[in-house]
């Protein structure tokens, strides 16, 4: 009972940061229906500007630079996602999916190795700017870090629940990914909407990845290759357009994957990630939260 | 004898009815005229009997019965004898005009992956013949010379045609035309009326959509008309045509 | 002797020959050790660009994990040599035969899927492949991989470090998937692809199996792709998993499109500049990942259909079908 409790709450921990990824992805997929690949590049690029902006923060106390990492981490890789978003995918609007699909692989080709030339291809561990500071609660213990991360991703998810909702611009973004010609029609102009979800996403990627930065302590420029495809899982696990559908589908893939990886085996831990993904694309693809999106006769 | 047989079909896309209870006959031989108002169900009665939409309730036989087609592929359906053109032209844009009839002989020929590597035999008996049978079929359809135009250049008429010929090299028992003469002249309209009854001579039985009536009329042996889903009304071109329930579907639509 | 002109002319055996053969003659003047093993191992990119295109560029899948395809041949290959002293020239169709049962295995479920998300299903397969040979140490030696793989032996002359005869080995390897290749673009199967990248639905309507045809492109590559990794395998004599990653499946994509998505001989040359290129900018070697991304990029912005163009299929065929037309000869090889 103990592992199950310790391996949920770790599960939830990684999941809520997949969950950040994963809103991007289908954020996306659901405006101009491309599977970003860069998406989990901007998430390493999200860690790694955490990581230099905690380094230039060293000094101040974690309440304060913590935060100031975060928001510099946000704004980079906003830059990042939008600037990608006009140099690499809008000149390619009209043209086949596959044609943006290899172009996107391009540029997470481009990022991850730029990152690498730019920080080095090892390790780089991160600061212990949170305090390592442990509650034991019952049977199962849970740190501050860990704390942390629920309170911020639980604050974003439920932001970006009331922003889509609420605002002018979230729903501006549910119009475009229903029907982009319409919308357009109404007044609403796709390629902003597109920018400002491209931002929006980036920035959700960005704070995931500080904050796996802190949680594991350590990053890689390969980081991103990897969340990024457990992310796009969850997306489509949830179902891909589906903004609840990123949040469950990354809360139960962390969740599953922690478990897993407890009671089975560690070795084979992301290959439970592949084979969610395979299966839901070829059984179910709609998957748990989403529409079924017959192609157009 | 009929050679398509369609009882009671019915389909549903969501909310909206497309088909409600439909059932058409077409005999061996015949041409049979399908009319009725825009969004009648027409191009849906075809996607449902060609395979491409799969049916709620009912049953679709060919054959006088000798094969259910309903719940088949498009593929395998053609492989039956039914073959169809389509409303809004679908041709393979970027191939030539011969390469898009030759892909109607896919299902007539027993060429695979070893024959066109070893170049047997029978690849070479094969490709002779499809060349001989896809030139003779753009001389009856009026395309002759055009063989290795890019469909994409053709004129629209001509693109018309080449849907046809390209159904034809099916070898179809029964050709399903939606709307073939849509947008032509009133020459080329004759033409294609023409060709419609040399086919029906070969031997194909014919089903075809169309707005036109002075095409229409003279060229069917009889005429179902569709509204909202269902049959309203069937018979000879004339009884039709005074049949009130047409007239009143119709409305304010002026060709007679 | 016109007859015979004419019979070269439209021969896709000439043709393949004539491209290839200067290839040939370059081992007789060049003999530096290092040049002759980057051609050799240029020769196998140009076999699984081949082979790939034939799904991508042929068939319009996007496979994102070809690399694994090529990761079983060649462990096929090693297992089969290691454990059953199987000589390389029976181990290479051998090879072939398990990725194509692997691709079509894989090709099965994962075609119906929608087209980008058949990407990501492929490269799932490609990843669990890579962590399974990884994982599976009494099979596969694990992260160490299996040594000791037999080279081959050709009429007596056993291949040895030297890269020269595998040189001859690839070329030879180049030339028969081309030739094949060539053949079926000109063919039932070769216009049946073509229909169904320019409009599935209606190519269905007129009775072309789509799934049919698409999982004989995807088992076809399969095979290709094994053969080569027995070609990797006898010319490393080990085998590895880190050989086979993504970064593998993207660069020969990268090939691919560079060269022209359909393209047979583009193809070739995608793998031909993307091979050599990296030796060119050695200094840049920390560059050369950085290079690809930009290119994948700046290609499909600029020239999507690739350096020699895509639908060299469609040229071909219109090609042959004129001359048949209007020389009632109906002539290849």
């Amino acid at each position: 009972m103990e592992l199950f409790l310790q391996q949920l709450l770790n599960g939830l921990t990684i999941g809520m940061v997949y969950a950040l990824i994963a809103l991007g992805y289908t954020m996306v997929y659901g405006v101009i229906q491309l599977i970003n690949f860069a998406h989990g590049e901007v998430f390493m690029v999200g860690a790694y500007l955490t990581l230099s902006a905690i380094l230039a923060f060293s000094g101040f106390p974690f309440w304060a630079a913590l935060p100031a990492a975060f928001a510099v981490s946000a704004l980079g890789s906003a830059l990042l996602g939008a600037a990608i978003e006009r140099t690499a995918y809008k000149p390619l609007r009209g043209s086949p999916k596959l044609t943006a699909l290899i172009t996107s692989i391009g540029v997470s080709f481009f990022l991850q190795n730029a990152v690498m030339l730019i920080y080095g291809s090892k390790e780089q561990s991160v600061p212990d700017i949170v305090p390592p500071v442990r509650f034991d609660v019952g049977t199962f213990s849970l740190s501050l870090v860990q704390i942390v991360i629920f309170a911020v991703a639980t604050g974003l998810m439920i932001f970006l629940t009331w922003f889509v909702k609420n605002t002018k611009t979230g729903k501006a973004m549910r119009a475009v990914a229903e029907n982009a010609e319409a919308a357009e029609l109404m007044g609403i102009s796709p390629n902003r909407v597109i920018r400002q979800t491209f931002v929006l996403g980036s920035t959700l990627a960005a704070v995931g990845g500080g904050l796996f930065a802190i949680y594991y302590g350590s990053i890689n420029f390969h980081d991103g290759y990897l969340a990024g495809i457990k992310a796009f899982t969850a997306a489509v696990f949830g179902g891909i357009g589906s903004i609840p559908g990123a949040m469950l589908g990354g809360i139960l893939l962390g969740v599953f994957e922690s478990l897993g990886a407890g009671y089975v085996s560690s070795e084979w831990k992301d290959v439970f990630a592949f084979v969610l993904l395979a299966a839901v694309l070829i059984f179910k693809p709609s998957g748990l939260l989403g529409e079924n999106l017959p192609d157009k006769v | 004898m009929p050679i398509l047989d369609v009882r009671s079909v019915s389909k549903r896309f969501g909310g909206v009815v497309a088909l409600k209870a439909m059932s058409l006959t077409v005999g061996e031989g015949e041409i049979v005229g399908l009319i009725g108002p825009n969004g009648a169900g027409k191009t849906s009665f075809f996607n449902c009997v060609t395979g491409l939409v799969s049916i709620d309730s009912g049953e679709i036989l060919f054959r006088e019965g000798e094969r259910r087609l309903d719940g088949l592929s498009p593929n395998k359906i053609l492989e039956c004898g039914v073959a169809r053109t389509f409303q809004n032209l679908r041709i393979f844009r970027n191939m030539t005009v011969l390469e898009n009839v030759a892909i109607g002989f896919h299902t007539r020929t027993r060429s695979g992956f070893l024959d066109a590597v070893l170049r047997t035999r029978r690849y070479h008996v094969e490709e002779r013949m499809i060349l001989a049978r896809s030139l003779e079929l753009l001389h009856f359809i009026g395309l002759s010379g055009a063989g290795n135009e890019i469909a994409a250049n053709l004129p629209y008429g001509g693109q018309k045609r080449l849907e046809i010929a390209r159904a034809l090299a099916c070898e179809p028992k029964l050709l399903l035309l939606d709307e073939p003469v849509a947008g032509m002249n009133p020459t080329e309209k004759e033409e294609i009326a023409v060709l419609v009854r040399k086919i029906r001579e070969k031997g194909t039985a014919i089903l075809l959509i169309e707005h036109d009536m002075k095409v229409v009329m003279p060229l069917s042996d009889r005429v179902v008309v569709m509204d909202e889903g269902e049959r309203i009304a069937e018979g000879s071109p004339e009884s039709v045509r005074c049949n009130a329930r047409v007239i009143e579907a119709y409305l304010g639509v002026a060709d007679a | 002797m016109e007859a015979l002109r004419d019979r070269l002319r439209k021969s896709h055996l000439a043709r393949v020959f004539l491209v290839l053969f200067p290839f040939a003659l370059i081992p007789l003047f060049d003999k530096n050790a290092y040049h002759m093993d980057l051609l050799a191992t240029v020769g196998i990119y140009a076999i699984l660009a081949m082979g790939l295109n034939v799904v991508v560029g042929f068939a319009g899948l996007l496979n994102l994990g070809y690399a694994a395809f090529f990761a079983l041949g060649a462990y096929a290959y090693a297992l089969l040599n290691i454990h059953t002293g199987c000589p390389f020239w029976l181990g290479l169709p051998a090879a072939g035969l398990v990725s194509m049962a692997f691709g079509l295995l894989i090709g099965m479920p994962s075609i119906r899927v929608r087209g980008d998300y058949l990407a990501i299903t492929t490269l799932g397969f490609g990843e669990i492949v890579r962590i399974a040979f990884n994982n599976l140490d009494a099979w596969t030696g694990g992260p160490n991989g299996l040594l000791g793989i037999d080279r081959p032996t050709f009429f007596g002359y056993k291949f040895s470090i030297n890269a020269t005869p595998y040189v001859y080995l690839t070329l030879a390897l180049v030339a028969l998937v081309a030739w094949v290749l060539f053949r079926l673009s000109d063919s039932k199967i070769g216009r049946a692809l073509v229909a169904i990248r320019e409009d599935e639905l209606a190519a269905g309507c007129m009775g072309v199996p789509a799934l049919r045809v698409k999982l004989t492109a995807f088992g076809l590559s399969s095979f290709i792709a094994g053969m080569a990794g027995a070609v990797f395998a006898s010319k490393q004599t080990i085998v590895s998993p880190d050989s086979f990653d993504f970064v593998l499946s993207v660069l020969i994509l990268a090939m691919v499109v560079l060269g022209g998505l359909g393209n047979i001989w583009g193809a070739a040359l995608g793998a031909l500049v993307l091979g050599i290129l990296p030796e060119l900018l050695r200094g840049f070697a920390s560059y050369r990942m950085l290079l690809f991304g930009v290119i994948m990029i700046l290609m499909m912005i600029f020239r999507p259909q690739g350096i020699l163009g895509g639908q060299l299929i469609r040229r071909e065929l219109g090609k042959r079908k004129k001359h048949a037309e209007e020389e009632g000869v109906d002539a290849d090889s």
